[in-house]
This record gives C-alpha cells, sequence and structure tokens, in this order.
C-alpha cells in the first residue's frame, strides 16, 4: 500500500502549566524520535505524558517550547492541519456513524472521491481484521474491535505520525496482550512513526524502539529498552523498571533501534501473520 | 404443599400501596388532563361532524392558520440559530461570565406573556421613542405581523438552547477532538459530528419552541391590538370566538389546537424513543 | 521560543460568542430594559400610587397567592406523579408519560377555555360542585386550579430524573438496616429529593405568576375578586397608560427574577453537592 515518507517529530523545550490547578504540567521537555520509529511515553499518572501527546497533537497549547514534525515547526498551526492521526484511550467514536462511515470521515472531510474512499476503507479493514464489518454500528462492537476502527480511522489520511493514547488502556488483560503484538507486526508493516502513552512498563520495553521516561513533568531518561533496563540514568528509573526486569532479564532484546529495517522471517513470534487474532467474543457493554 | 413466597426486593413497594398510588394517580390525571380534554371535544362535534367541519373551515380561520404558520417560518430559524450558537459557545468553551449567560437565557420563562407583549408596544409603538420615525416611513411593527414574530420569538427564546446546552455538554468534546485532528473544520465537526449526535435534544427543543410559538396568546394579544381577520393567530381567534359567544367555533379552533399539541408530544415521544432504545 | 496566549482548540468560539450575545441583547436586554426605562420615567411617588393602589394590591394577592398554593399543591401532586412513572410498572405507563406534557405544548386558551367548559356551572364537574356550595369558576379557586395544571409538569420533571437516578442504592442500605418502606421514604428518599422539590415548585410558582391565557377564561376577571395582575397590565394597556401598565410590570419582572436566581443558585448548589468537580489532566 502507498503511504506518504513518515516524518521525524522533535519536542524543543516544552512546558505547560497548569496555575489553576497548582500543577507543574510539563516542564522543559525535550526529545526527539526519528522518522519510521516506535517511541513510548512511560510514567505513572499525572507525570505529563498525555499532556504532552495532546500538546504534540495540538489539541493543546505548551507555555513554552515548540514542535517540529519533521523540518516543519508545527506550534502554531491547528490540530487538523497536522498532518497527524491520534488514538484515543476511549477510542471517541462516532456514536452516530457506521464502521465504514467512522474510518471515512477524514477522507470525506477533506472531499476526496467515493471510488478513493471506498478504496482506501476496504483496505484499512482488511489490514485491521474487520472485514465484514463495514456497515456494523459502533456501538454494537466489542473494546478491542472499537480500538481498530479508532486505528483505522486515524490512519486513513496517511498521516506522516500516528500518536496513541493509552490505546489497550480500556481492555482487558489478555487483548492488551494480542493487541500489542499486532500492534508492534502492523509498525513494522507501515513505518509511521509513531508515539505511544502508556503506563505499563511491560508494553514499553515490549514494543517500543525508544522510551522516554516522565515523572512529574520531567523527561527522566530517553534510551532504547536495553539501555533502559541496564544502564537506568536515575533512582527512579531503575525502580520503574526493576519488576520487570527481575521477571523477564533472561530474554534478550531484539535489536530495534533502526527504524527502516523489514521485520525477520516468520519465525519471529512478533511476525505479522493474518488471521492471528481471534475475534473477540465478548459483546460491547 | 409448596409454597411459593413472594418475591419482592427490599426496595418494592407493597401492593396495597402500589396500587393506591397507581389509582391516585390515574384518577388526578382524568381529571385535571383528560376530563378537560374530553369536554371541549364533546363541545366541538356536538353540534355534529359537519358543523364542526363549517367552522374549521371558516375563512377567518384559515387566515389565523396562515397568520401563525408564518409567525412559525419566521421565528422559530432565528431560535435554533441562537439554540446553536448558545449551545456551542456555552457547552464547549469556558469562559467568565458564562452562568450569568445561562441566566440571561432563561430570563424569557420568567416573564408573564402580557410583558412580553408590553415591551414591544413600548420598544416600537406609535408612543415610543421610534414611533415617530416609524411613522414617517410607513413602517408598521405593532398591531403588524413584525410585532407578533417579534413577540413570539422573545416569548419562544429559551427552548431550544435549554434543550441544546445539556446534550452538547453531556457528550464531552473528546468525539469533537477526533474530528478536529481527522482534518474536519469547526464548522464539519458541528454539522457532521456534534449536531447528529445531539439530534434528538435539537428535535425536542424545536417541537416544544413550535408548540408554544402556536399557542403563544397573551404576548401577541398585546400585540396585535385584536384585529379580527387580520392580526388574529388562532389562539387568538379562539379568544374572540369564546368572547362573541360562537362557543362551538371556539371548540373547534380549539380541536385544530389540540392535533398540533398531539403532533408536538408525538414528536417528542418517538425521538425519545429512538434515543433510549440506541 | 514562542509566546503562548489561552488559545482554544476548538473552533467557532468568537462567532459562536457574538451571535449567543447580540440575541440576547436584542432578544432579552433590550426589551426587559424598555419595561424598567419606561417605570424610572415616573417619579417615585407617582410609581408606588401606581404600582400599589389597591386594585393593584388586591391584583398582586391573588397572583401571588394563588401561585404559592397552586405551587404548593404540585409538590405532592408531582411527586406522585413522578413516583408512578419512574418506580412502578403499569400499562399505559408511557403514554401518561408523554401526556403529562400536555399543558406545556397545550396553548394556554385551549386549556382555558377546556377547564372553563368543565368547572363552570353548568360543566360535567362544576354542576355538582356548584351544587354542594363549592364553585370553581369565576373564583380564586378556579384561578388556583387553573395554575396547578399549568405548573404540574414542570415540577413533575423537574423530580423524576433525581427520584430515578439518585437513592435506590440508599433505599437498599436503608432496608437492609431494617427500614421500613415509610421509613426509608421518610429519612432516605424525601431528604435526598427536597432540593428537587424546591427548585420544582420555585419553577411553578414563578410559570404560574405570569400566566395569563389559561386563567383569563376561568377567572372571570372581576376586579378586586378574581383579577390576576397580568390582566390588570393588559387593562392599563387597553386604556392607553403604558405607564401604569410598566409600573406593574416592573413589579411582576423583579418578583419573577429574583425567583430564578434563587432556582439557578438551587440547581447549582445541588449539582455542586453532587460532586460534579473536574479535575486537569495528568
Amino acid at each position: 500500500m502507498t503511504s506518504k515518507p513518515t516524518r521525524s517529530v522533535t519536542v524543543q523545550g516544552v512546558t505547560k502549566l497548569f496555575p489553576r490547578a497548582g500543577v507543574v504540567g510539563l516542564a522543559d521537555v525535550s526529545l526527539h524520535v526519528p522518522a519510521g520509529a516506535l517511541l513510548a511515553l512511560v510514567g505513572p499518572s499525572g507525570s505529563g505524558k498525555t499532556t504532552l501527546l495532546r500538546i504534540i497533537a495540538g489539541l493543546d497549547y505548551p507555555d513554552t517550547g515548540a514542535i517540529r514534525v519533521g523540518p516543519e515547526d508545527v506550534t502554531n498551526t491547528p490540530a487538523r492541519l497536522r498532518g497527524l492521526g491520534v488514538v484515543f484511550q476511549h477510542y471517541a467514536l462516532f456514536q452516530h456513524l457506521t464502521v465504514f462511515e467512522n474510518i471515512a470521515f477524514p477522507l470525506r472531510v477533506r472531499h476526496r472521491s467515493r471510488a478513493e474512499i471506498t478504496a482506501r476503507v476496504t483496505e484499512l479493514l482488511a489490514l485491521m481484521q474487520l472485514d465484514g464489518f463495514a456497515a456494523r454500528r459502533v456501538t454494537q462492537l466489542s473494546g478491542g474491535q472499537a480500538q481498530r476502527v479508532a486505528l483505522a480511522r486515524a490512519l486513513a489520511p496517511h498521516p506522516s505520525v500516528l500518536l496513541l493514547d493509552e490505546p489497550f488502556g480500556a481492555l482487558d488483560t489478555e487483548v492488551r496482550h494480542e493487541l500489542r503484538a499486532w500492534l508492534r507486526a502492523l509498525h513494522d508493516d507501515l513505518h509511521v512513526t509513531t508515539i505511544l502513552v502508556t503506563h505499563d512498563q511491560d508494553e514499553a520495553l515490549d514494543l517500543a524502539d525508544h522510551v522516554a521516561v516522565l515523572r512529574d513533568g520531567r523527561l527522566e531518561q530517553l534510551g532504547t529498552p536495553a539501555e533502559l533496563t541496564t544502564h537506568p540514568a536515575t533512582p527512579f528509573v531503575e525502580q520503574f523498571f526493576r519488576t520487570h526486569r527481575t521477571r523477564s532479564h533472561s530474554i534478550p532484546w531484539p535489536d530495534r533501534t533502526s527504524s527502516a529495517q523489514s521485520p525477520p522471517p516468520s519465525s519471529s513470534p512478533l511476525a505479522f501473520t493474518r488471521n492471528k487474532i481471534p475475534r473477540s467474543p465478548r459483546q460491547s457493554p | 404443599m409448596p409454597h411459593r413466597p413472594p418475591h419482592t426486593l427490599p426496595t418494592a413497594d407493597p401492593l396495597a400501596v402500589r396500587a393506591t398510588l397507581i389509582a391516585f394517580a390515574i384518577a388526578a390525571f382524568v381529571v385535571l388532563f383528560a376530563l378537560p380534554v374530553a369536554i371541549v371535544l364533546a363541545g366541538a362535534f356536538r353540534l355534529g361532524l359537519a358543523h364542526w367541519a363549517h367552522a374549521v373551515a371558516d375563512p377567518a380561520t384559515g387566515a389565523a392558520l396562515r397568520l401563525t404558520l408564518t409567525v412559525l417560518a419566521a421565528a422559530i430559524p432565528v431560535n435554533v440559530v441562537f439554540g446553536v450558537a448558545a449551545a456551542w459557545a456555552i457547552a464547549k468553551f469556558d469562559f467568565p461570565g458564562r452562568a450569568a449567560f445561562l441566566t440571561l437565557i432563561d430570563l424569557p420563562f420568567a416573564v408573564s406573556p402580557v410583558i412580553a407583549g408590553l415591551v414591544f408596544v413600548l420598544l416600537l409603538g406609535a408612543r415610543s421613542p421610534l414611533g415617530p420615525w416609524l411613522v414617517r416611513h410607513h413602517v408598521q411593527i405593532v398591531f403588524a405581523t413584525p410585532g407578533i414574530v417579534l413577540a413570539t420569538t422573545f416569548v419562544t427564546f429559551p427552548f431550544v438552547a435549554r434543550e441544546l446546552i445539556p446534550a452538547f455538554e453531556s457528550m464531552g468534546t473528546s468525539t469533537e477532538e477526533a474530528a478536529l485532528v481527522s482534518g474536519a473544520t469547526g464548522w464539519q465537526t458541528l454539522t457532521r459530528v456534534t449536531l447528529p449526535t445531539t439530534r434528538a435534544a435539537l428535535i425536542s427543543g424545536i417541537a416544544l419552541a413550535t408548540a408554544r410559538a402556536a399557542g403563544e396568546f397573551g404576548a401577541v394579544a398585546v400585540v396585535s391590538g385584536h384585529i379580527g381577520g387580520r392580526t388574529n393567530t388562532l389562539p387568538l381567534a379562539l379568544a374572540s370566538s369564546y368572547e362573541s359567544g360562537d362557543t362551538s367555533a371556539a371548540f373547534a379552533i380549539t380541536t385544530v389546537l389540540l392535533v398540533f399539541a398531539v403532533v408536538t408530544l408525538a414528536v417528542r415521544w418517538t425521538v425519545d424513543h429512538h434515543s433510549r432504545r440506541r | 521560543m514562542t509566546s503562548r496566549a489561552r488559545r482554544r482548540i476548538l473552533p467557532g468560539f468568537p462567532l459562536a460568542i457574538a451571535i449567543t450575545a447580540a440575541s440576547i441583547l436584542l432578544f432579552v436586554i433590550v426589551p426587559l430594559s424598555t419595561v424598567l426605562a419606561t417605570t424610572a420615567q415616573l417619579s417615585p411617588s407617582h410609581f408606588f400610587a401606581v404600582a400599589f393602589d389597591p386594585r393593584a394590591r388586591a391584583a398582586y394577592s391573588l397572583s401571588f397567592g394563588a401561585s404559592f398554593v397552586a405551587a404548593g399543591l404540585n409538590v405532592p401532586l408531582g411527586l406522585l406523579f413522578a413516583w408512578v412513572l419512574t418506580r412502578y410498572e403499569f400499562p399505559g405507563r408511557h403514554i401518561l408519560d408523554a401526556l403529562i406534557d400536555l399543558p406545556v405544548v397545550l396553548p394556554t386558551v385551549a386549556l382555558g377555555l377546556a377547564l372553563t367548559s368543565l368547572y363552570a356551572t353548568t360543566g360535567w364537574l362544576g354542576a355538582p360542585l356548584a351544587a354542594i356550595g363549592a364553585p370553581i369558576a369565576f373564583t380564586p379557586a378556579g384561578v388556583t386550579l387553573a395554575l396547578t395544571v399549568i405548573g404540574l409538569p414542570f415540577v413533575v420533571r423537574t423530580i423524576a430524573p433525581v427520584l430515578s437516578a439518585t437513592a435506590i442504592d440508599a433505599e437498599e442500605a436503608s432496608a437492609v438496616l431494617g427500614a421500613t418502606r415509610w421509613q426509608t421514604f421518610r429519612h432516605v428518599t424525601l431528604p435526598a429529593i427536597a432540593p428537587a422539590l424546591v427548585t420544582g415548585a420555585a419553577l411553578a410558582f414563578a410559570r404560574a405568576l405570569g400566566e395569563y391565557g389559561s386563567v383569563v377564561f376561568i377567572a372571570g376577571n372581576m376586579p378586586f375578586r378574581t383579577e390576576i395582575a397580568p390582566l390588570l397590565i393588559m387593562t392599563h394597556i387597553e386604556e392607553f397608560d403604558d405607564a401604569g401598565a410598566a409600573a406593574i410590570a416592573a413589579v411582576l419582572l423583579v418578583s419573577s427574577f429574583g425567583l430564578l436566581l434563587l432556582v439557578n443558585r438551587l440547581q447549582r448548589q445541588t449539582a455542586a453537592r453532587a460532586g460534579l468537580t473536574l479535575q486537569p489532566a495528568g
């Protein structure tokens, strides 16, 4: 499938204060995500990771600092012109539209032709393993299905960057694990720069090429999963990943630091094979 | 002999209490609501269906119906535009003075319709500051259709906004955010996402405003000057018939107004039923 | 380094607030100020002479008195309807639910005509009542009756959401602790819905105060006996006494607005007590 070239994301000196609540949201945070990489933003609640993601998305404005996507400074660009895809924690699907129309929405508001819309939506439904769901009402989906629709909607206009805000936060553990593996495989397939916010350190270490640890609005450390577990920069980082290290320190990390590699052949446990994810038997609440 | 104990929840009222309360409620409803409607229908058809049809088809009634519809066509769109703008500004944003706006929007509710008519006579009548200018330019507002439209718009001002504001608020802002990052402009977000989601509240508000506008009496009585055949809306025609002793005509017009009311109730019930089923 | 002002994310605020403010100005503030401005043209002594002359005072006592009694009657009646509609299942419940709003959607004159026909001395209910010496039509009782019917939907719609949402949990706890249904109702449910009852009654009162169309037929409109305040205003207008009409209107307006402010404050207090406060995102 064709896609626009993906771009890097640079956060430069971003500060965000919440004076009414007396809270510092973000304090002089800077980081860089290379094009095509997957960065996980982790930290305890209140660390500012969601605030930072929303600022990158254009859903909030920093008090100081700049955001660049590729070479372009987007700090003053409105959200709808930044060319980013966002997946919200509680999906934020359009309840009055079908699955097809939800995914088609970004293309309809850009006045694309009917043929183009149908082709792209069908392509995405297949990619998300949601064939046959096109006419389904959004209220009839399970959590995992809804999140895949949200992801398809975000990907529909070929965004240069994908932003995910705790995408698996509202799902049960079993579905989380399945979708986690599937998301990594999807990323390896599509090579879109992805920033993922999560409070789950396992998820971050499992999925990401780079991990940024935030605490009380400050960046504690930015590095690969291997670096963070073997060379934590601060006691907080060490403590944060301690439970993970003691459980799985014997499993070597696959080398995923370069962005443009194609995935290893199917013998890898994370290979993207279709029909691997079973349809969830649960109905949505 | 097997004995099945009654399965009652601790929060359920005893059967005797339930039966009594339901009976009281139905009795109250019959006395306060059903009987009045019944007597109107009885009075309207007392002299037979032909007589009723004749009264309804009377040219004066037709003129009154046309005037009522004209007023509706002018006043309701204004209220819808206002209601949508107010709901968008108040429910989706935070700004100082927001509470004051809410109170101001509710004000026409607390104003007697007679006072509503009075204000427009004071403002735009012959004896008002603008009076001489209006007379010079042959612009007749009071005692003419424009005055009726203005008074009706005032009286129905809050209805659409009052239904939309809570509906806009309860849907939060995350769906609009999703629309924005998907590339929608503000207008596209409003028309493709927000309004379809709150469609039930919008329809309900329009139905209520329409019912009130069609039935408005006090304000229109003041502003129209009662000139029969020219500035009579349906409610005014009803009052005129009654005052001149033509009670069967009065009843006949009441049945027409009853139809309006029942249609409004049916629309609201349907909309309610649909949103509950989803 | 970029400077940051408080920018809004959702577009359209300036346009929306401009339309809103302009409409409020045009359709609420200017008209209502006109009444007060006209009144201000009167000297204070003239104002009091007109606004509080004996006929006006009689009209106020009828309007305020009947509205108060009607609102008071609407509390138990409204509670009855709300209770039966939200807590019980019975055939016809949905129809009853829909028809409660009848006085809101029915034109006031239609309702007034209907009530007058019913309670006139020749009416289905008026005849037997007159026979036992309790005539309704052309008495303050008739005015009160009409106002009660008008206000009922407001009270029901204000109480019903509170009844169904609140208190079931508390009622279960109360039952488990050993209370009878009556005890639970008196000590748990009633206090919980009391704010809604007061708000509903205040709304009904405000509505009844200005009510015109449904009352003028059944009242008979005899000065000093069954003349409501809005009718007195109408009479002044017909006599080309704009200033007098405005003076009485001013008295009614000030009372209604005071009530409305009270209702709004009550509603906000209730919402605050229910713990609806927002936290900033983390």
